[in-house]
């Protein structure tokens, strides 16, 4: 199966019956999967004029009830920040797929790149905080999508799926998981007296149950700053409050939504920090260090946002030196990475931005090179 | 029966509204809620979208199921409510901006879907929230706040552009005519398919301050002067057209819409 496909599979395991989107390489099997399944399970596939309508309709159907989703690449994504931004406000649960390609602009449309890192998490105006999953593997992309539809429904967030090209477009094995196998999480409902419900007013988990349009719960969904009624309100005790919150159901929740996989770290010198494909060079690269006398082992970021800080830190405190190998040319990851390891860790970056992957020989030549 | 106030879709406590005396948004508003009022409308099977702008305030005094959405959207949010669940009754209320000027291609792409959903367009000329600046509607010459010596540009004729675009139903209305108006946008809520309903409307504060109709009921006067039922403007000859508007059902046609077209396409995947 192919990691796009099994991204469109991952969505409807995870109870996805809408979709809407505009076609982009190298994003569209996503497309084309849906527009083959949807419909034959009641579901609706829809493709829209852009994709500032893609998002939109995803948006307006997850109000109606629906798990929605869309898929796109980076001139795409671009396009949907605005509305992106109205799903943060509004607490919508809607899942994006950002097939990273390489940029700037129309760049290299069907080449990899790790460069819209963070786009993902400050491509919006304002103050405001999403998730972000990263899957290296074919069945990375159906696990991590079932989890990104779950955080979104969990949290009332939207969150971003952002495999590369490099394994939205690769083809592996993967034994797709049995019904009930995978967790899948729905979105709380309200429960009280319809005349009471408040579609911002949290629980005690710091979100609130959302209700759909069509039930017994009438309510507003706004774009402008907000009361608990979701009718405007302009007072600034309210508006700190509403970006106080937007953060905090995702802070609080932190340790549920950091994922991270560790790969012979219990006795390294070196630490490689990785995300999607290169993931995959670098634990080839980590082996043959080894088979090289260099201890070095591999933490791959599963969760990209909220950064993994923490962990990077604890196994940052037991290595030598941090690798950080990611295709973009001003080392996003390697920012991070360098917040929570500090200033004195020998910190090393690889990167590439010409479209091709990063090779184990890429990394190892800059792991075993002088500093 | 009682005449219809729509009253009962009104927030309470937050009268009076926010929009400028001779403003047509309040009449707008009164003749949709009329008009939801008269077609038994709920509040829990109706939803209301809205852009931004002055226009795009209206939900706020509504208390329907709502969204109020980023600048030129709403019609592709609405698509997605609609789409997934068709029971439900739709309506997006815009200004000029937000309908045929940053969202002209929502627009266009609305109408060719004929998604089973109900566009009110306020046609004010302008953008009024934002101080009156020209819009895809100023008409050319005209003077707004970025037009100080004249617009350079054509407006668009939005209800032409939903006809050609394929909506099956489109009407235009002023505030002066406030029953015609609740009429035209029954029609609209009730026929199947997309709809259009323009409400050309005056905007004293901006609009009409710079184009010599500074007291406030002069817009007024200058929509009715100029407003003729679309039956008799189509027997006037093209010469005396010019200056007149055309008020009343423009269009009206049963194409199918977006969700009956989407069932066959279920059928037909769910048999193969």
């Amino acid at each position: 199966m192919q990691g796009n496909q099994a991204i469109a599979e991952g969505a409807i395991y995870a109870g996805a019956r809408f979709y809407a989107g505009y076609p982009i390489t190298p994003s569209s099997e996503i497309a084309e999967e849906c527009s083959k399944k949807l419909p034959k399970l009641g579901g609706v596939y829809i493709q829209m004029e852009d994709e500032i309508a893609s998002i939109a309709a995803v948006i307006g159907a997850s109000l109606a009830g629906a798990k929605s989703f869309t898929a796109t690449s980076g001139p795409g994504f671009s396009l949907m920040q605005e509305n992106l931004g109205l799903a943060v406000m509004g607490e919508v649960p809607c899942v994006v797929v950002d097939v990273q390609r390489a940029g700037p602009s129309t760049g290299l449309a069907t080449r990899p790149a790790q460069s819209d890192i963070m786009q993902i998490r400050w491509g919006r105006h304002g103050d405001q905080s999403v998730i972000a999953l990263c899957p290296a593997s074919v069945r990375e992309c159906f696990t991590l999508t079932v989890t990104a539809f779950n955080f979104a429904e969990r949290y009332r967030v939207p969150v971003v799926l952002m495999p590369d090209e490099i394994v939205g477009h690769m083809r592996e094995n993967v034994e797709v998981p049995a019904p009930g196998e995978l967790e899948v999480v729905d979105r709380k409902r309200p429960s009280g007296s319809p005349a009471d419900y408040k579609p911002f007013k949290a629980d005690e988990d710091g979100v609130a149950p959302l209700a759909a349009y069509g039930g017994e719960y009438v309510f507003h969904v706004s774009s402008s700053m907000h009361g608990l009624d979701g009718y405007s309100n302009n007072d600034p005790a309210n508006a700190a409050w509403r970006v106080r919150q937007l953060h905090e159901k995702i802070d609080r929740h932190r340790d549920e939504i950091v994922l991270t996989k560790s790969f012979d770290t219990d006795d390294m010198d070196v630490l490689l920090v990785t995300l999607g494909a290169t993931t995959r060079s670098g634990r080839a690269a980590a082996i043959e260090a080894r088979r090289q006398g260099v201890r070095a082992g591999v933490l791959q970021l599963q969760t990209v946002w909220p950064f993994p800080d923490r962990e990077v830190a604890e196994l940052g405190r037991r290595a030598k030196m941090v690798v950080v190998p990611e295709m973009n040319y001003s080392g996003q990851v390697a920012g991070e990475v360098r917040k929570a390891v500090g200033p004195d860790m020998d910190l090393r970056r690889v990167n590439r931005y010409n479209g091709t992957i990063i090779t184990p020989q890429d990394i190892l030549a800059v792991m075993l090179g002088a500093r | 029966m009682a005449h219809a106030t729509g009253t009962k879709y009104l927030k309470g406590g937050i009268l009076p509204h926010m929009w400028c005396s001779g403003c047509g948004i309040g009449t707008m508003l009164g003749a949709l809620l009329r008009a939801f009022e008269e077609l038994g409308y709920t509040t829990t099977d109706t939803v209301v979208v809205t852009g931004i702008g002055c226009t795009g305030k209206a939900d706020d005094y509504m208390i329907t199921n709502a969204l109020h959405t980023t600048h030129g959207r709403a019609l592709a949010y609405a698509t997605g409510i609609k789409a997934y669940n068709p029971k439900l009754n739709v309506v997006a209320i815009m200004g000029d901006g937000d309908g045929v000027t940053i969202g002209g291609n929502h627009f266009i792409h609305a109408c060719r879907r004929n998604i089973d959903l109900t566009a009110i367009i306020l046609n004010n000329f302008n953008f009024g929230m934002t101080g009156g600046q020209v819009s895809g509607t100023t008409p050319p010459q005209r003077y707004t706040s970025t037009t100080a010596y004249g617009n350079p540009e054509r407006d668009f004729d939005i209800c032409a552009l939903a006809e050609s675009a394929g909506a099956n139903y489109v009407a235009r209305c002023t505030p002066y005519h406030g029953w015609e108006m609740k009429e035209n946008m029954k029609e609209a809520l009730t026929k199947k398919g997309f709809s259009v309903v323009e409400v050309v409307s005056p905007c004293p504060t901006h609009f009409g301050r710079h184009n010599e109709m500074k007291e406030t009921p002069d817009m007024l006067h200058w929509l009715r002067d100029r407003a003729i039922a679309v039956e008799e403007y189509r027997r006037l000859p093209e010469t005396e057209r010019a200056e007149r508007l055309a008020i009343g059902t423009l269009v009206s046609r049963d194409v199918p819409d977006f969700n009956t077209q989407y069932e066959l396409v279920k059928a037909r995947a769910q048999k193969g």
